[in-house]
């Protein structure tokens, strides 16, 4: 009974500032030897940095951090590694040009000055000690996002690690590769290992964790255990109030097919097909989700259907006219929209050191042909019409972009393509990061276009959200098609086989994927007749 | 001159007068390979250049003066290194002002020696002359044309290609090489697993700056030690190392080869008569060309290798951090 008892990491009154900025505010955690803790919070309610002053990377301003209940301070990740924690980080750290085995090298301490052929030796041994299948010769570079976190975990292994912090390690997984981690932290928690998980999905909280901690806007909540609680209750805990967790999907007439992609290929930065012949279609009124593993070409989709890229092959049927080979800005005034959020949030499409205001003008500077000169008021009345209907918290509409949160600057983005009138949002990760609350805003807006009759491409990660909003989900494997789903009928466990290419109904019974019984593009489907 | 002797002298020619080309690559790979983009070669091979020839002068010895060469050097890339490391500055325009600050002091050092007439004369000093004499390698240098042309140098040739070399299995086979090839590729990935970035940073980019110092010792040593009031001796050689770099796609030996073939163009300009009138037939059009397009061939060449780089090295070497400090708590 006493080893129950036995903290191996004990935080009490724990407070981080970023100048002005509580992040974390007398916190108090405790893990106990052999358990999992779920660490559970909206964007921006502190628990990445919370777990990176364990790790080393920030100092706390004031508080206490025990391990094996002595206090201790930890000024870099070389303590925090000495005190037996390691963390894997949400980014991973890892270097792309160095094999699995330098990646853990370049960390160990007492290995001598010269490389030895034989650490490959070594590191498989522990690899297999683990029950890791494990290259150790293999580039990062030509490794997958799940191989990757596996090389982090045995890294951390490695060095010893008691404790593990997973940041948001399911993020970028697929739901088998998700099901084969959770099999690691159970085998690791066995051993002895204290396991820390941040994550804000909810059915993995309760799948895997033994406790769960709740932090709210940088404070401590509450520590609840997981087998006395529920979905509904951590998500008050988190929100704060009642939540209806349940995305609308309303019923629209669907119209004829507005944009239809038939045997596109584009090629990607390297110079390797990104889209290979994929064939889909969206009709008004209705949202098409893709969905596939991250980096499977749905940044070159994006691109290339706003006419960013290059089109190697293919056409791209907006309202029966070809755009392959446009201007961008044609492809705008035609009123298609696109607005991809990437992983910095930053990088496309606002220019962050401009108010919401300038951003606004970014696109629609062209209005007024006659003036040379910039019209401010209108976008400045735009800007604060946008404010107002999405509700963007910010000072005033001059403040500059990067200054807002994440959630409100995505919400800049999205209104001002949705205030052009387009009638094809092609809109990627559109909620990439955002807490609940934004999240459903988000959705909403997008629900309300919809209605509207316009056709939308959601380009997505989370298989629930997809699931649930759009009302077909296409699945894009290594730039293929891999099928197009109804939503109301598919299962996530299907998804996310399509999404390993295990299973492939791109063509069923002579059927392809992704082609309109009523297509505008007539010549093809007389194509298609004619060979059965 | 027989044909044979005068493609003898020139290979000799080649390798004399651009082996501190290769100091100042090498010296740029090292800092680079840290993730530091250091503009200052110029003037720390300049700095290098003056301390270790007026410090090996007064103790006239040929080994004082190269490590006095690499001690001032290095000191330039301390302060490059607590510039950009400790105070976060921007490294262009740090790399740049020690350029300007590395060829000012030069100036100022020299022309103060020289107008007070202490300006030391290398070649009444017999300690540091006899350092700076050939070396024969025995029965290397006794191979026709070859030897004579390649194993019969001062120690200064031999160390740079033993440093390029050394270097080069640094970073391959070395434990501390392969952690400041992570800095250099991904300082938050080292820094994750506990690698003391600053102090690598600072190590490594005193290295580097060290080694670019011998190179400007090298070139104080091949004009005799004498100093122009206004003409530096380094001449743009620092800028070209800079080039270089690339061009040896971040490979201290593969800089060996880049130093060479540089060098045989450098040296045209001086050679080209010669080989000219050496063989009519083959080279004879070498006497055609002016000598304004010889002397701008270096810098010529220098445009045309990076163009062709930049073209074809789409997979290049470059470590993916030169040039962006790191700042752990950054967000």
């Amino acid at each position: 009974m006493k080893d129950q008892n036995n903290y191996a990491i004990e935080l009490e009154n724990i407070t981080k500032t970023f100048g002005s900025v509580v992040a974390n505010k007398n916190i108090n955690i405790n893990v106990k030897q052999g358990e999992i803790l779920a660490l559970l919070g909206e964007n921006g309610s502190g628990k990445t940095t919370l777990m990176n002053m364990l790790s080393g990377i920030y100092k706390p301003d004031s508080g206490v951090i025990k391990v094996n209940s002595k206090p201790v301070t930890i000024h870099s990740p070389e303590d925090s590694k000495k005190y037996g924690i390691g963390m894997v980080h949400q980014h991973f750290k890892l270097v792309e040009v160095f094999s699995a085995a330098d990646n853990i090298w370049m960390g160990t301490e007492k290995t001598g000055f010269i490389l030895k052929k034989d650490r490959y030796k070594k590191i498989a041994k522990i690899s297999e000690k683990f029950g890791f299948e494990f290259n150790p010769q293999k580039l990062v570079s030509n490794m997958s996002v799940s191989e990757k976190q596996t090389l982090e975990i045995l890294r951390v292994l490695y060095y010893g690690a008691k404790v593990i912090i997973l940041d948001e390690p399911t993020a970028v997984l697929t739901v088998q590769e998700i099901r084969k981690l959770f099999d690691v932290l159970r085998k690791m928690k066995e051993d002895g290992h204290s396991i820390i998980i941040i994550t804000h999905k909810l059915n993995e909280v309760m799948e895997i964790s033994d406790r769960v901690t709740i932090l709210r806007k940088g404070e401590y909540i509450d520590t609840v255990n997981t087998s006395e609680t529920s979905e509904q209750e951590l998500t008050d805990l988190m929100v704060g109030r009642k939540v209806n967790l349940n995305i609308n999907r309303p019923a629209t007439e669907f119209d004829k097919p507005l944009l239809e992609i038939r045997n596109l290929t584009v090629k990607n930065d390297e110079q390797a097909n990104a889209i290979e012949n994929v064939n889909f279609y969206i009709r008004g009124g209705e949202i098409l989700g893709v969905a596939g593993i991250a980096g499977c070409g749905q940044k070159e989709l994006c691109e290339a259907i706003a006419g960013l890229r290059k089109i190697e092959n293919g056409q791209i049927i907006h309202k029966g006219e070809n755009i392959v080979g446009l201007e961008p800005k044609t492809i705008i005034e035609k009123g298609i929209s696109m607005s991809f959020i990437p992983e910095d949030r930053l990088g496309m499409g606002l220019a962050p050191s401009l108010s919401i205001t300038d951003n606004m003008i970014l696109k629609t500077y062209k209005e007024n042909k006659k003036s040379p000169f910039v019209d401010r008021n209108k976008a400045k009345k735009k800007a604060e019409g946008i404010i107002k209907r999405l509700g963007i918290a910010t000072p005033s509409a001059d403040t500059p972009v990067r200054r807002l949160s994440g959630g409100n600057v995505q919400k800049v983005l999205v209104g001002r393509e949705i205030d052009s009138g387009p009638n094809v949002i092609v809109t990627a990760y559109p909620v990439r990061g955002l807490d609940i609350n934004s999240s459903y805003a988000i959705y909403d807006i997008l629900n309300d276009q919809k209605k509207k009759g316009v056709g939308i491409l959601f380009v997505g990660e989370d298989l629930d959200v997809m699931l649930a909003l759009c009302d077909k989900i296409m699945v894009l494997c290594h730039g293929k098609l891999m099928g197009v789903v109804h939503a109301h009928k598919a299962t996530k466990e299907e998804l996310g086989l399509m999404m390993t290419g295990a299973k492939d109904i791109s063509e069923v019974n002579g059927k392809v994927a992704g082609i309109a019984k009523d297509s505008a593009i007539q010549d093809i489907k007389e194509d298609c007749d004619a060979k059965h | 001159m027989s044909a044979l002797a005068v493609v003898t002298t020139f290979l000799f020619t080649v390798l004399k007068y651009n082996m501190a080309l290769l100091y100042g690559t090498v010296g740029e790979i090292v800092t680079e390979k840290s993730g530091s983009l250091n503009l200052g070669v110029e003037g720390t091979m300049a700095i290098g250049g003056i301390g270790g020839l007026l410090i090996g002068c007064a103790f006239d010895s040929i080994f004082v003066g190269i490590i006095a060469a690499f001690a001032c050097a290095a000191l330039c890339g301390l302060l490059f290194a607590f510039l950009t490391v400790t105070l976060q500055a921007n490294q262009n325009v740090t790399g740049l002002t020690i350029t300007t600050f590395g060829l000012g002091l030069y100036f100022f050092i020299g022309n103060g020696l020289k107008a007070s007439g202490k300006w030391p004369d290398m070649l009444s000093l017999e300690g540091f002359k006899s350092g700076t004499e050939p070396i024969k390698i025995p029965l290397l240098s006794k191979i026709p044309v070859i030897g004579p042309a390649f194993f019969s140098h001062n120690i200064l040739i031999y160390l740079g290609i033993i440093i390029a070399v050394v270097i080069w299995w640094y970073f391959k086979y070395t434990k501390p090489g392969l952690r400041i090839r992570a800095i250099g590729e991904n300082p938050a990935s080292a820094d994750a697993v506990g690698v003391n970035i600053t102090l690598y940073k600072y190590l490594h980019l005193m290295l580097g700056s060290g080694i670019m110092g011998i190179g400007g010792l090298l070139m104080a040593i091949n004009l005799s030690g004498s100093f122009e009031g206004s003409k530096c001796w380094i001449n743009g050689y620092g800028w070209i190392s800079i080039a270089l770099v690339i061009f040896a796609n971040w490979n201290t030996v593969a800089a060996i080869l880049g130093t060479f073939v540089f060098g045989l163009f450098n040296t045209l300009q001086v050679y080209g008569g010669s080989l000219s009138d050496a063989f009519p037939k083959a080279l004879g059009w070498l006497s055609k060309i002016p000598p304004q397009f010889m002397q701008a061939l270096p810098f010529v060449i220098t445009a045309i290798v990076l163009v062709i780089t930049s073209i074809t090295n789409k997979k290049n070497n470059k470590p993916a951090a030169v040039g962006l400090n790191y700042y752990r708590e950054e967000r």
